[in-house]
């Protein structure tokens, strides 16, 4: 069983290649930019940076993801490849206001 | 005030469905609750240091260091769900026909309590650290809603642990010839779905590929969000738009804790027969 999960943690070794890197920031419960565009079919690296004191959880199941971003921190997450599209997103402990979208075209 | 109460609430129930489970799947074992309550107050404590370490566990492996520290915790409670399934493929029989236990099973209930007890700090720690930290944002955060969203807070404390206590009642009521297959399909679906999770983990910290990413999109057939979306993603890890490498450590894990309780009842049966 751990010799299994060994080797499926190591065969599928993530590309090297140079990611897009993306940022969004958090300020006053609110995402910034509110609609962001992404290459279909690219994997896509988002940079959240959280300037608020107190912390966000960045969530979406359209993009099946989910991350706690510390107050005054940042978080990295990777998304995609994506099929063309919207994605929304939206912060957990914000929900109200904490709300994006993702477009991959 | 509400909000926040399902946040909490919706945090909480996770830990409290897995220690509702493994209390019920327990019964009988001398020492479970002292176990039990060093698990909780274990994981509790763990729970603040984490919430406190979020910057400093985020910033480690370049970034991905949240990814790896939950991952790890899934992983290493899926290695203990499944022992456990396959140790009581051939001790549930055992504690069911004579329902008491003797000379052996005494001694390796214990081993199987101490690590029942590290699982639900582990799940407690990670559900935990969360809520410590939403909680702290709005003790931190001005203004006058803070008192009613810390109660909110509370009542979903309160709503989540209810919530595993009625699923711990409900699974006590289950007879006992019934009793260990209830518990050990509910622990096999929910190992798995933490396999899947761990999976998903690893992909979003960049760590392994997702293969196809989704494999399948059933979002409007069963919403993630919807209450049966929901009970399903708790209970079975169910996932409206999974990728290829989730559902393969799903099927994996499935597969191999059911193997191993198969080989495990085989293998004591033919010890009974000689």
């Amino acid at each position: 069983m751990r010799a299994l999960v060994l080797a499926c943690l190591l065969y599928p070794l993530a590309s090297l290649a140079a990611d897009l890197e993306l940022g969004l920031t958090i300020k006053d419960h609110r995402f910034t930019p509110t609609e962001l565009k992404v290459p279909a079919g690219k994997k896509v690296k988002l940079v959240v940076s959280n300037q608020d004191s107190t912390p966000e959880e960045f969530e979406s199941h359209e993009l099946n993801r989910e991350k706690l971003i510390a107050g005054n921190g940042k978080a990295t997450i990777y998304i995609g490849p994506l099929a063309p599209g919207k994605y929304p997103f939206y912060g957990e402990f914000n929900e109200k206001t904490a709300r994006g979208v993702i477009e991959a075209e | 005030m509400f909000g926040s109460a399902i946040i909490v609430f919706r945090e909480t129930l996770e830990a409290a469905l897995l220690i509702g489970i493994i209390a019920a799947a327990t019964r009988g074992l001398s020492g479970r609750n002292l176990w039990l309550a060093v698990g909780v107050g274990v994981g509790l404590a763990g729970s603040l240091v984490v919430a406190g370490l979020t910057e400093t566990i985020a910033n480690l492996a370049e970034g991905a260091g949240q990814e790896l520290f939950n991952a790890a915790i899934l992983g290493i409670a899926v290695l203990m769900l499944g022992w456990h399934n396959i140790w009581m493929a051939t001790h549930g029989r055992e504690m069911a026909a004579q329902a008491k236990s003797v000379g052996n099973a005494v001694k390796s209930g214990q081993r199987e309590m101490s690590a029942l007890a590290i699982l639900i700090a582990l799940a407690v720690l990670r559900e935990g650290s969360e809520t410590a930290l939403f909680l702290y944002g709005l003790a931190a955060s001005a203004g006058s809603s803070r008192v009613s969203m810390l109660g909110g807070g509370l009542l979903g404390l309160v709503a989540g642990i209810a919530a595993g206590w009625a699923l711990y009642s409900g699974l006590a009521r289950i007879p006992l010839r019934h009793f260990f297959t209830v518990t050990s399909v509910l622990i096999l679906f929910l190992a798995a779905g933490m396999a899947g999770q761990m999976a998903r983990l690893l992909i979003q910290g960049d760590i392994i590929r997702s293969l196809v990413s989704p494999l399948w999109d059933s979002s409007s057939l069963l919403p993630m969000d919807s209450f049966l979306g929901n009970l399903l993603h708790l209970f079975a890890g169910y996932e409206a738009r999974p990728s290829g490498m989730q559902v393969l450590f799903y099927t994996l894990t499935f597969l191999v804790i059911l193997a191993g309780m198969r080989w495990s009842r085989t293998a004591t049966s033919n010890k009974l027969t000689v």
